[in-house]
């Protein structure tokens, strides 16, 4: 039996922690092995009970004054000595910015590998775990199997389904560690960012504009349906970045990926790094002037012809035939 | 005076990879190779940091002998002096291989205060390597840098971590992963293309090294690949059409309600 047992995760966002939390139960099932979800920081009692009700066997919490706000050499060496001290088999991070580089630090301190922006996780027959991740800007996906323990994988959000609450409650184990690293970096300033709030992520309907939309101001077309089909705006990068109109945030690989239930891209020619970021998407309808546009290789329903016909016009045959009578 | 080190990735032109859609394979002996986009603008700000105050920007990268003639694009864009680590017994490596060789490299060139990469490459986008790389040289990191000002040993830099807005200040020597953000590379001019060609390109194997065999390469990587294939495309593909917009609308419209992904209107 190998010396490492177990399935753990770690995410500074409790809503990654439960949808990874999900997939760990799944793997630690199949690997005969428990859970652990961990809490890193300061006065974090509460966060540890609310997460001993979703399913982990064990809850590690470490809490410090020196943890009281997030930095990565700080939480890094906590993480770091939890993962050497208890030595589990997996450990899934959350695929956010700071996630990512926690992640890759903490593989090189373990000598071992890591798999960023995993969009799916299983084992082989020999319970090594297989990561699927998307790579060469959105026009495939990578399998990797990892040859050596603890297997590092980071999720995104909104990859698996969070977990359920539980019954069984699991067990709060106070770990405390003999000495953090120190900061190696002064923070001068953090404002914290609206971004949307995950609005984009979470919406049921997205209606993107890409460059096909002329003015800023026809946005308001765009706006109008998604007003009617309780959904959100979305753009394409070259709107941010070539013509300025928006500040970050564009739909794509390098940016927001989005699952909706309907996506309606109008004027969205759908190069491949705007299209990796909508492939999860229940349905597509594409609506473009350009016959060859690639979007329509991927789209459930391809509408050529202009956005500024069809998109008021879609508007209107949707109330016509929804309106309560 | 300030000494920089650029890590440069030759990758893989993502555009011009092809599918073939009956394997789902890629075809990749079209594509060209280039500096993956996020290096360039870790390079031009190296650069512009060099005409401002004096001193020294080296490449380097690891990779294929062909790098030799990419690399030649980041010497004309104004590095001194470019670095090609390439060795038959790299082939493979993960980004733990990769990190320890390009560690390893950084160690041989000396001195340095800071050392820029891109935010991730283009062409497997694991925005792995910097950070490891900071790790085994045990100086310190940051990630996602849109802004920076360097002033003596001190550097001041601003980035986005998704869920707030930070500045962060971080004595040298320092590395930095850079994003698209924080320049616009320049194009090189004609003179300059003509200067480069008498920059040097050191090339070093894995002796001149002096690495741990089963450190490097496909032996010495932690993840192996299964397969890279292209997705399944399973979309219905459904021309929508009529006489008229409003006709072709009312289609789609029925099309959507009929799917249940429309259910209910806000009029």
């Amino acid at each position: 039996m190998s010396e490492f047992h177990g399935v753990w995760v770690y995410s500074e966002s409790m809503d990654l922690m439960l949808e990874m939390l999900t997939k760990a139960k799944e793997l630690a099932g199949k690997l005969k092995a428990e859970t652990g979800a961990l809490v890193i920081g300061h006065n974090v009692k509460a966060r540890a009970d609310q997460l001993s009700g979703f399913g982990a066997d064990k809850v590690y919490v470490v809490d410090h004054a020196a943890l009281g706000v997030f930095n990565s050499e700080t939480y890094l060496s906590a993480l770091t000595a939890l993962v050497k001290e208890h030595k589990p088999e997996i450990i899934l991070l959350g695929s956010t910015r700071k996630g990512k580089e926690l992640a890759a630090r903490l593989a090189t301190r373990l000598e071992t590998g890591c798999v960023p922006d995993c969009t799916n996780l299983s084992l082989d027959e020999q319970g090594r775990l297989v990561s699927e991740r998307v790579v060469y800007g959105g026009s495939a996906s990578a399998t990797h199997v990892f040859q050596i323990k603890p297997q590092i994988a980071c999720v995104p959000a909104r990859t698996f389904e969070k977990a359920a609450s539980s019954e069984k409650k699991g067990e709060v184990m106070d770990v405390s560690v003999a000495q953090f690293d120190a900061p190696r970096t002064e923070t001068v300033e953090v404002k914290p960012l609206e971004a949307g709030g995950g609005k984009l992520e979470e919406a049921r309907v997205v209606v993107v504009g890409g460059r096909g939309i002329e003015k800023q101001e026809d946005f308001k077309l765009l706006e109008s349906l998604c007003y009617a089909l309780g959904g959100q705006v979305g753009y394409t990068r070259p709107l941010a970045e070539d013509r300025k109109w928006f500040k970050g945030d564009w739909i794509g690989l390098s940016g927001i990926k989005i699952k909706p239930v309907l996506y309606v891209g109008c004027g969205v020619s759908g190069v491949i790094q705007h299209v990796a970021g909508i492939r999860d998407s229940q349905v597509i309808v594409a609506i473009n002037k350009d016959p060859e546009a690639p979007i329509f290789e991927m789209a459930d329903y391809i509408v050529v012809g202009d956005l500024y016909e069809i998109v008021p016009a879609l508007e209107a045959a949707l109330k016509k035939l929804l309106a309560p009578s | 005076m300030v000494r920089i080190i650029v890590c440069v990735k030759q990758a893989l032109d993502v555009s011009q990879i092809k599918v073939d859609t009956a394997s789902r394979r890629l075809i990749t002996v079209d594509a060209q190779k280039k500096i993956s986009d996020f290096d360039k603008n870790a390079l031009e700000e190296a650069v512009r940091l060099k005409e401002k105050l004096g001193g020294e920007v080296v490449t380097v990268t690891i990779g294929p002998e062909d790098a030799k003639t990419t690399v030649r694009e980041a010497l004309a864009m104004g590095a001194d002096k470019a670095y090609v680590i390439s060795d038959p017994m790299f082939e493979g490596g993960d980004t733990m291989a990769t990190s320890y060789v390009l560690a390893e490299a950084v160690k041989k060139i000396g001195s340095f205060d800071l050392v820029l990469c891109g935010e991730a490459s283009v062409d497997s986008f694991s925005a792995q390597v910097g950070p490891r790389l900071a790790d085994r040289l045990s100086i310190p990191v940051v990630l996602y840098v849109k802004k920076l000002t360097l002033e003596g040993d001190s550097v001041t830099v601003e980035r986005n971590l998704e869920d707030s807005f930070e500045t962060v200040r971080v004595k040298t020597p320092v590395l930095l992963t850079v994003t698209k953000e924080l320049n616009e590379p320049r194009i090189p001019s004609l003179m300059s293309i003509m200067k480069a060609s008498k920059k040097e390109v050191v090339v070093w194997n894995a002796a001149d090294l002096n690495v741990a065999k089963e450190k490097v390469g496909e032996a010495g990587s932690a993840i192996r690949i299964v397969s890279v294939l292209a997705p399944k495309v399973e979309r219905k593909k459904v021309v929508i059409k009529g006489e008229t917009p409003a006709e072709t609308a009312e289609k789609l419209a029925k099309a959507l309600i009929q799917d249940g992904v429309v259910k209910q209107v806000k009029v």
